[in-house]
C-alpha cells in the first residue's frame, strides 16, 4: 500500500540527507565572516510561512480519506487551528484545537 | 570562566522546553511515516540522516502524492534553506572550532540549537570558542536524541492506530499548527496567503512543480511587503 518505490524512497533520504547538511555546514565550512546579502536573508525569513500553507491546502480541501471529497470536519478543523494557533502563538493549543474539532465534528457528521 | 561542562548543562537546561514541541512531532512522524508504509528501518534512516522535522515531513507528504522523486527533493530542501542562514549567523561565533567539530555542529544544526545559540553569543560576548561549543552542543545534543527516540516510538505504534483517529489528518494540522504562531507580521500573512491561493490556482501545473512555484511567489511576497513596510 506504499505509493511509491524503496528506491524512491532511499533516494530521497539520502540526497535530501546529504543536501540539508550540506545546507548546514555551508557558512560554517568556510570559516565564513561573510554575510548573506540582505535581500537573500529577506527571502529566506518567509521560506516556512510560504511553503507550509501550499503544501496544506489541497490536502485541507480535497482530502485522500475522502477520496478527495471536500470534508466539512476536516475543514473545520483545519480552521480552528489557525485560529487557536494564531491567537495563542502556541503550536501545541492549536495542533489540539484542530484534534478536538476534527474528531467532534467526524462523530456528529458521522 | 564557566566550565564547557557547566556551559554544556546550561545548554542543554535552555533548550528543556522544547521537548514540548519534539516529542509530540516526533512521534507523529513516526506514526505518519508507519501509516504511508515505510518499516522502522526506513523511519529510522529518515530521522537519523535528514534530522529536519519539517522537511521530513514535506518529503514524506510529496512521495505520498506520487511526486516525481526530484521535485520532492528539492521542495524539502527548500523547506531547509532557512538552515544556510543559521550556518551563516552562526559561522563568525563557531567557525573557528576545528573543522571536525564544525561537521559535527552541522549535522545537529536545527532550529531550536540555533535559536538558543544565536541569542547566547550575542549575550554573552565573552565566551571562548570552545565554550561556545559547549553550549551549542548542548542545546542540540538533547533536541536531537529525542526527535530520533520518540521517532522511533510512534513508529512502533503506528500501524496499530485505529482509523478513526483519521491519523491522515493529523499530518495536514500540524503544519497549520506550525505555521500559525509564525505569522507574526503583515509580511508573513501575506506570504502564507500567497502560498495558499497559489498552491489551489498552481494544482495542475504538472510535475508537482505548482507547490514550488506558489512557494517561490510567496516568498517574494513577503519580502516586497516586509521591504515596503522597513520592517521585520
Amino acid at each position: 500500500m506504499q505509493a511509491f518505490s524503496d528506491t524512491t524512497l532511499w533516494t530521497v533520504i539520502i540526497c535530501l540527507g546529504l543536501g540539508s547538511w550540506g545546507l548546514r555546514f555551508s557558512f560554517l565550512a568556510f570559516l565564513g565572516n561573510r554575510d548573506l546579502p540582505d535581500w537573500v536573508l529577506r527571502h529566506l525569513r518567509y521560506t516556512a510561512v510560504a511553503i507550509l500553507p501550499g503544501l496544506v491546502m489541497p490536502l485541507v480541501i480535497w482530502p485522500d480519506a475522502t477520496g478527495g471529497a471536500p470534508d466539512p470536519a476536516r475543514i473545520m478543523a483545519a480552521c480552528a487551528t489557525v485560529i487557536v494557533g494564531y491567537t495563542t502563538k502556541n503550536l501545541i493549543a492549536g495542533f489540539g484545537a484542530g484534534l478536538i474539532v476534527l474528531y467532534s465534528m467526524l462523530n456528529l457528521l458521522g | 570562566m564557566q566550565s564547557h561542562a557547566r556551559l554544556f548543562w546550561k545548554g542543554t537546561l535552555d533548550s528543556a522546553p522544547f521537548i514540548l514541541v519534539v516529542v509530540p512531532f516526533a512521534a507523529l512522524f513516526g506514526l505518519v511515516s508507519a501509516e504511508a508504509g515505510l518499516n522502522i528501518v526506513e523511519t529510522m534512516a529518515f530521522s537519523l540522516i535528514v534530522l529536519a522535522g519539517t522537511a521530513q515531513f514535506t518529503a514524506l507528504s510529496l512521495l505520498q502524492d506520487q511526486a516525481p522523486t526530484v521535485i520532492a527533493i528539492l521542495t524539502a530542501l527548500v523547506v531547509n534553506s532557512r538552515m544556510a542562514m543559521y550556518s551563516a549567523a552562526l559561522a563568525p561565533h563557531l567557525g573557528k572550532a576545528p573543522m571536525w567539530q564544525r561537521a559535527l555542529m552541522a549535522y545537529g544544526l536545527v532550529d531550536q540549537a540555533f535559536a538558543l545559540s544565536d541569542t547566547a553569543y550575542q549575550r554573552f560576548t565573552d565566551w571562548t570558542i570552545r565554550q561556545k561549543v559547549a553550549y551549542f552542543a548542548g542545546t542540540s545534543v538533547m533536541v536531537c536524541s529525542l526527535w530520533m527516540v520518540c521517532t522511533f516510538l510512534g513508529a512502533l505504534a503506528g500501524d496499530s492506530l485505529p482509523d478513526w483517529l483519521a491519523i491522515d489528518f493529523a499530518l495536514p494540522l500540524a503544519f497549520l499548527a506550525m505555521v500559525a504562531p509564525a505569522l507574526r507580521t503583515a509580511a508573513h500573512v501575506a506570504a502564507a496567503l500567497t502560498s495558499a491561493v497559489a498552491a489551489l490556482v498552481f494544482v495542475f501545473v504538472p510535475y508537482g512543480l505548482g507547490l514550488l512555484l506558489a512557494a517561490f511567489l510567496a516568498m517574494a511576497v513577503g519580502a516586497e511587503v516586509e521591504r515596503r513596510l522597513g520592517h521585520r
